[in-house]
């Protein structure tokens, strides 16, 4: 426990933070309780309704909490260029891919006793691997070496404009399947009270998980943009002292 | 224009380069007319002053107005664009595009006279058997004529110069050398960066030396 | 700046990027052979003799069955290179700092490259869509409904790659693993270009056209989007400051 604490409580944690990571943890002992031990496995689906807890708190934070962020975040940075909405944005984005990622495996270990295939193109499934790689490649302009204030304005107009992609991609596959044929990941899934309960608990629990890992990923891109940036200052001086050394041959005055 | 007439006006000017302070506070005022070299060791942050004169670098710290622009706005920078005449290392050439090509599209993307075209390309011997060949072929310091043609094509106001001597053979630098005085003669201002020593130094008004990312006024040139 | 400069700041990179090819011949002599090889290469893929049934005794081969996505597919890829060309040629030498100091309006060069795009890509479009009918042997029925359609999904989907293309392409612009991140960026956003025209083809070639209609709707959308975004967004990308 005490290892947790520290992690918790570490030096890199504030009262907000704390507060948010212990409600945490609660809310996930829990969420584990509800899903694995109190609620009834579902007629069709057996236990495999149980990745239902993940799956969709999942792409309820990544779809439409994160990307949301990122999406303000880039317009705000835009509007205001100030670095708190830049970095806020990134963060969220990360996040957000991470999530995607936990969408689609769980999709698809859902999608292998249900369906008997891993992957059937059930339409929310393939359009979120595109918003998957559509984020990945925003990551990929954060990490690009330019300078940092137009490293900034791009990813922010990548961040808006993926916004837009998200919904284009989301609509257009929808459009696509829906001439085929579709039971959509657990549409036609048989609910009681208590699984429904479940999921709304889940979704808070994975709310304040994502909370907690934002406010630290904000902070930790926070602390990086001063380490490089305080330093304006001295880096002025350091290159006003290159001129104290000695001229070189040919170019005395 | 500012009331005291300066053309180039900068105040512990900084501007960075990739997050480095390439200008470090940069202090320099040219008047009308003036031919103005600009001297200093590699990586002192000539190119950058030309660059934020230009209006193609921000003003981070510091004061700075050029032909009247304020170069800390970007609406400011971006006017200034259009009154000045800068030659960098690169020759901003299409490869693939031929000598006449290249200075028609940009004496057409800077709205300049054909007629100034024309005569620019005849003023750096260009209008014969090299107006047709694709820049790709051509030697440096033809590449550097086309470059320069382009510039005197578009009449700027002020001229920003780095190292225009570069690849020039002997008669190609004496034309450089009277197309700068011929400019501050009809007017115009001239920040030129050099390594040369000797004849260029007839040319100038006067010199300026770049280190450390600061300006330092010197003797005549 | 008014209307009029923007339109001729566009009309000037539109007619510099054409004359470009027009003395490289990049897009000509490198990109339309890869196009044509990648058409043959399907064909090395997806054997040429499978057929798909249609009802009991009719049957079309695979290779026709799916010759609308190939096409697009096809194009896609040639698009990816078309850019690289495209933002190529601009970042090498300075010039992009030459069409900044030139003052001209950053919503003109961006109509100017992606209309320069669109042209190339349509003249690569229309080789490939005909060396497909041609290779796969796709038997259709032709009428000028169908023709009609397949055309407007043509100028469609490729106005859609080029405006969204020279968006990404200026994203990436300056950056030395430009080649790589265009298509990482890039692709997701034109797949549901893909996937709109290719219904649309298929509709065109083989289905009832009014299906078509629809999703060439959905591709005029697309593309107006970002023609939107470009004109709107290329102030902040060229500038570096």
């Amino acid at each position: 426990m005490s290892a947790l604490t520290n992690t918790l409580v570490g030096p890199s944690s504030s009262k907000v933070s704390r507060v948010v990571g212990i409600m945490a943890i609660i809310a996930t002992v829990f969420m584990l309780l509800l899903a694995l031990v109190w609620s009834p496995p579902e007629i069709d689906q057996a236990d495999a309704v149980r990745l239902f807890y993940v799956h969709v708190p999942s792409a309820v934070i990544a779809l439409y909490v994160a990307f949301t962020i990122t999406l303000i975040g880039s317009i705000q940075y835009l509007r205001k260029r100030s670095v708190f909405w830049d970095l806020l944005a990134h963060a969220s984005t990360e996040i957000g891919v991470l999530f995607c990622a936990l969408v689609l495996v769980t999709g698809m270990l859902w999608g292998k006793p249900t369906w008997g295939v891993y992957w059937q193109w059930d339409p929310r499934l393939t359009s979120t691997t595109v918003t998957f790689v559509l984020y990945t490649g925003y990551l990929a302009i954060r990490r690009m070496d330019l300078d940092p204030a137009v490293r900034s304005k791009r990813a922010a107009i990548l961040g808006i404009v993926s916004f837009a992609n998200l919904i284009i991609v989301r609509y257009s596959v929808e459009w696509w399947r829906s001439i085929h044929q579709s039971a959509t990941f657990g549409l036609d899934t048989q609910l009681d009270d208590l699984m429904l309960f479940t999921v709304f608990w889940a979704v808070v629990t994975f709310l304040l998980i994502f909370t907690w890992l934002l406010i630290h990923r904000f902070r930790l891109a926070w602390f990086e943009h001063q380490a490089s940036t305080s330093s304006l200052d001295d880096a002025i001086a350091a290159r006003r002292a290159e001129r104290s050394h000695p001229p070189l041959a040919g170019e005395s005055v | 224009m500012t009331s005291d007439g300066a053309v180039v006006q900068l105040t512990d000017a900084v501007a960075l380069v990739g997050g480095f302070p390439a200008l470090a506070g940069a202090t320099l005022t040219l008047q009308s007319r003036e031919v103005v070299g600009l001297r200093g060791p590699n990586g002192a942050g000539k190119s950058t002053l030309l660059r934020l004169c230009a209006g193609l670098v921000a003003l981070r710290r510091g004061s700075g107005e050029v032909l009247g622009c304020d170069l800390a706005t970007r609406g400011g920078r971006r006017a200034v664009r259009r009154s000045v005449g800068l030659l960098g290392h690169e020759t901003s050439l299409y490869d693939d595009l031929t000598v006449a090509e290249n200075i028609r599209f940009w004496s057409g993307a800077h709205r300049a006279d054909d007629d100034d075209a024309g005569a620019a390309m005849d003023h750096l011997g260009l209008s014969g058997r090299l107006a047709d060949v694709p820049v790709a072929g051509l030697s440096a310091g033809q590449r550097r004529r086309t470059a320069i043609a382009v510039v005197v094509a578009r009449r700027p106001r002020l001229w920003l110069l780095d190292e225009p001597h570069a690849g020039l053979d002997s008669s190609g630098r004496d034309l450089l050398d009277r197309l700068m005085l011929d400019a501050a003669a009809s007017g115009a201002t001239v920040l030129v960066a050099t390594h040369d020593r000797g004849r260029i130094d007839d040319v100038l008004t006067r010199c300026v030396e770049v280190e450390g990312g600061m300006v330092r006024e010197s003797v005549d040139g | 700046m008014g209307r009029a400069g923007l339109l001729a700041d566009a009309a000037l990179i539109f007619k510099k990027d054409l004359r470009i090819e027009r003395s490289s011949k990049v897009v000509t002599v490198q990109v339309l052979p890869f196009a044509v090889m990648t058409l043959i290469l399907f064909g090395f893929g997806i054997s040429p003799d499978a057929r798909v049934l249609l009802g009991s005794e009719e049957s079309r081969t695979v290779l026709a069955q799916v010759t609308p996505g190939l096409i697009f597919i096809a194009v896609l890829f040639s698009a990816l290179l078309a850019l690289g060309r495209s933002f190529g040629v601009e970042s090498s030498d300075g010039t992009l700092d030459g069409l900044r100091l030139a003052g001209l309006d950053p919503a003109g060069i961006f109509l100017g490259k992606a209309a320069a795009v669109m042209v190339q890509l349509a003249m690569v479009s229309a080789v490939v869509t005909g060396g497909a009918f041609l290779l796969f042997s796709v038997d259709v029925g032709w009428s000028p409904s169908r023709a009609v359609l397949l055309v407007t999904t043509v100028g469609a989907a490729t106005t859609g790659i080029a405006a969204a293309g020279t968006l990404y392409g200026a994203l990436a612009a300056g950056l030395r693993v430009r080649d790589t991140l265009v298509p990482l960026l890039v692709i997701p956003v034109l797949a549901p270009v893909l996937l709109g025209a290719g219904q649309a083809a298929d509709a065109a070639l083989f289905g009832a056209v009014a299906d078509g209609w629809p999703w060439v709707g959905a591709l005029a959308l697309f593309a107006l989007v970002y023609v939107g975004v470009g004109i709107l967004s290329f102030e902040s990308l060229l500038e570096d400051a």
